[in-house]
This record gives C-alpha cells, sequence and structure tokens, in this order.
C-alpha cells in the first residue's frame, strides 16, 4: 500500500479506521467476524490432526511393546527442550499482542521477532533429532530407502516399530510444516508492524496468526507426552 | 452478542501471561516426571490430564477464548465434540472387533 496507514483508502470520505473493512459496521464487528472464521479453520486442523492421533491409538493398541521400543529412541531431553522453547513462543506471541493493546509499536516488532526466533529454534533442534535418526536408520519404508539409509531396527519386531517411526514422522513433519507456515505469516506481520499497521484500535492479524500459532503448540502438547515420554518408565 | 462484552478491548495483564507460561513450564517438569514412574495403564491418563489442562491454559488465556463471543466458544467446542466422536466411535469398533483388521507394513 503506498498510502500511509492513516489515510482512508475507501475513497468515501468517511472518518473511520483505515482497517475497517467495508462490509463491517465496526472493528469489533470485524474482529469476531474473523476469530469466527480462523476458528472454523482451527476446527478442519483438529480433525486434521486427530485423524493421526487417532490412527496412533488403533496401532500403539496393537503393538505396545513395540511403540515403547520405538518411543525410548527419542532423545527425550531434545523432545523436552522443544516443548519449553514451543510454549516461550507462545507466551512472546501474546505479548506481542499485548504490545499493540497498550500501544508500544516497537515492542509489537520485538516480541514477534522473538517469537519467529524461538519458532526457528524449534526447527533446528528438530532438524537435528531427524538427521540423527537418518544415521540410526530409523527412518521408514520406502522414505528410509530414498534417503539411502533403509530401516534397521535389532529388537523381536522391528516391523511394527517401523510403524512407530511412520507416525513419529508424519506426525512431528506434519507440525514441523505448521510451524514453517507459521513463521512466514509472522514474517509479513513484522513488516507490517515494522510500517506501524497495528496499534490499540486494530491489532486484527496479530490474534489471528496468534490462534494458529497456539494451536501448534496444543498439537505439540500432545506430541511431546506421546512420542518421547512413553517408555521413560522402562530403560 | 454484543450485550454483555466488549471482548476486543479487553487487556491481559502481562502478569496473567507470565504466570500461564510458568504452569505451562511446571506441567512439562511434572509430565516428565510422572514418566519415569511405572504406573501401568495409569501412566497414560496422568499424561493425558496434563496435557488436557496444558491445552485448557493455552486456549483460556493465550488464544483468549475466556473472553470470546459465545459463538466463537460453540464453534471451539463442537470441534472438539467432533473429534471426540471420531475417537469413540472408531475405537468402539476396534476393541469390540480387535484390531487385526490393520493394515500392517509389508503385508
Amino acid at each position: 500500500m503506498a498510502s500511509s496507514p492513516l489515510t482512508d483508502t475507501h475513497g468515501h470520505g468517511a472518518h473511520h479506521h483505515p482497517a475497517l473493512a467495508h462490509q463491517f459496521d465496526s472493528l469489533d464487528q470485524q474482529k469476531e467476524s474473523s476469530t469466527l472464521g480462523m476458528w472454523l479453520f482451527l476446527v478442519t486442523e483438529i480433525m486434521f490432526f486427530g485423524g493421526l492421533f487417532l490412527a496412533y491409538v488403533l496401532y500403539r493398541g496393537r503393538y505396545p511393546e513395540a511403540f515403547l521400543q520405538g518411543s525410548n529412541t527419542l532423545n527425550v531431553w531434545l523432545g523436552g527442550l522443544n516443548t519449553a522453547v514451543l510454549i516461550g513462543s507462545s507466551w512472546t506471541m501474546v505479548l506481542a499482542i499485548w504490545a499493540a493493546q497498550v500501544n508500544w509499536r516497537k515492542g509489537i516488532v520485538i516480541f514477534l521477532i522473538l517469537t519467529m526466533a524461538l519458532g526457528s529454534t524449534f526447527l533446528v533442534v528438530k532438524a537435528f533429532e531427524y538427521h540423527h535418526k537418518w544415521e540410526e536408520h530409523h527412518i521408514p519404508g520406502k522414505l528410509g530407502m530414498f534417503f539411502n539409509s533403509p530401516f534397521q531396527f535389532a529388537g523381536d519386531e522391528p516391523q511394527h516399530v517401523e510403524i512407530f517411526f511412520s507416525l513419529y514422522f508424519i506426525m512431528t513433519g506434519l507440525h514441523a510444516t505448521h510451524m514453517v507456515i507459521g513463521i512466514g505469516v509472522l514474517l509479513v506481520l513484522t513488516i507490517l508492524a515494522w510500517k506501524g499497521h497495528y496499534g490499540p484500535e486494530y491489532y486484527n492479524p496479530l490474534e489471528m496468526a496468534g490462534l494458529y500459532w497456539h494451536f501448534v503448540d496444543i498439537v505439540w502438547i500432545f506430541l511431546f507426552p506421546l512420542l518421547y515420554l512413553l517408555g521413560a518408565h522402562v530403560h | 452478542m454484543a450485550d454483555h462484552t466488549h471482548s476486543s478491548h479487553h487487556i491481559t495483564s502481562r502478569k496473567t501471561y507470565f504466570f500461564v507460561f510458568a504452569a505451562l513450564m511446571v506441567l512439562t517438569v511434572l509430565t516428565w516426571l510422572v514418566a519415569q514412574v511405572d504406573l501401568g495403564w495409569a501412566n497414560d491418563l496422568v499424561a493425558l490430564t496434563i496435557a488436557f489442562t496444558k491445552m485448557m491454559l493455552v486456549l483460556l488465556f493465550f488464544m483468549h477464548v475466556r473472553h470470546s463471543t459465545r459463538m466463537t466458544i460453540l464453534t471451539a467446542a463442537a470441534g472438539f465434540f467432533w473429534l471426540a466422536i471420531m475417537l469413540f466411535y472408531t475405537l468402539t469398533d476396534y476393541f469390540t472387533r480387535g484390531a487385526s483388521v490393520l493394515p500392517v507394513l509389508g503385508k
């Protein structure tokens, strides 16, 4: 947008906030609409991840012993570190919204950058974990062959452990993909915040990106105990 | 919907956000601690209860659901309700017929 955020870009001369779209009566109504729309999207995300959690429950019910063995090959410390990093990023995300509410515009940019930095930290740790799995030949099926590291597992039921790793990679991979998208969204919002688009009256996009970011955090809150802590008591 | 809510203008304090963050960290340590002890089937129950509590904290405070309109709360609740239907009915099916119908790699 070439004009300053404070200019009326609608061209009909009404004195309202430039971010207020034509079809809404007020910024409040606009915010209610976006929140509802965002939640409808999140409901589809709940079902999307829900299907994978269901697959996890079914296969774990069938092969409990193999799932314990698979879980014990994961690094609990790295998983725990990433849980803390992600919770921290949710905290900085809400503080970005707080900064907008109290009109601390520099604060919005600072907290968004912190959120992206923590999100990136999570992905870097995840990359190290994936690399380690590759070294240990724990990448399942054709994917393992594709990466020149065919699946191997010394144990009674390697095929069933392979199922655990299939679920591990699809669930954490899908989760990480969401993180990448989230960081991309936050990058755009950081630039817009830097240009002064958000303040106490209007910070809707921050709130919507926050909903998405926290949802992704919730998915990890369930993934951590189900994948990493499963066999912690049987070392 | 505009009867009693001025949700858009509600500002949660930094203090509240900090306490929620701290509670989430404490619960993370707690879930790790409990996982070290063999409680049999109760390991899963405790882990999921803690995860559920953490989810509620994120939903209510970070996602501001406690200040959302009833319409939004209903929509969010419907999402989790449908998830519960999917899990419950699929599991009753598998637990009563046995999981032998599940496809297995390489078979």
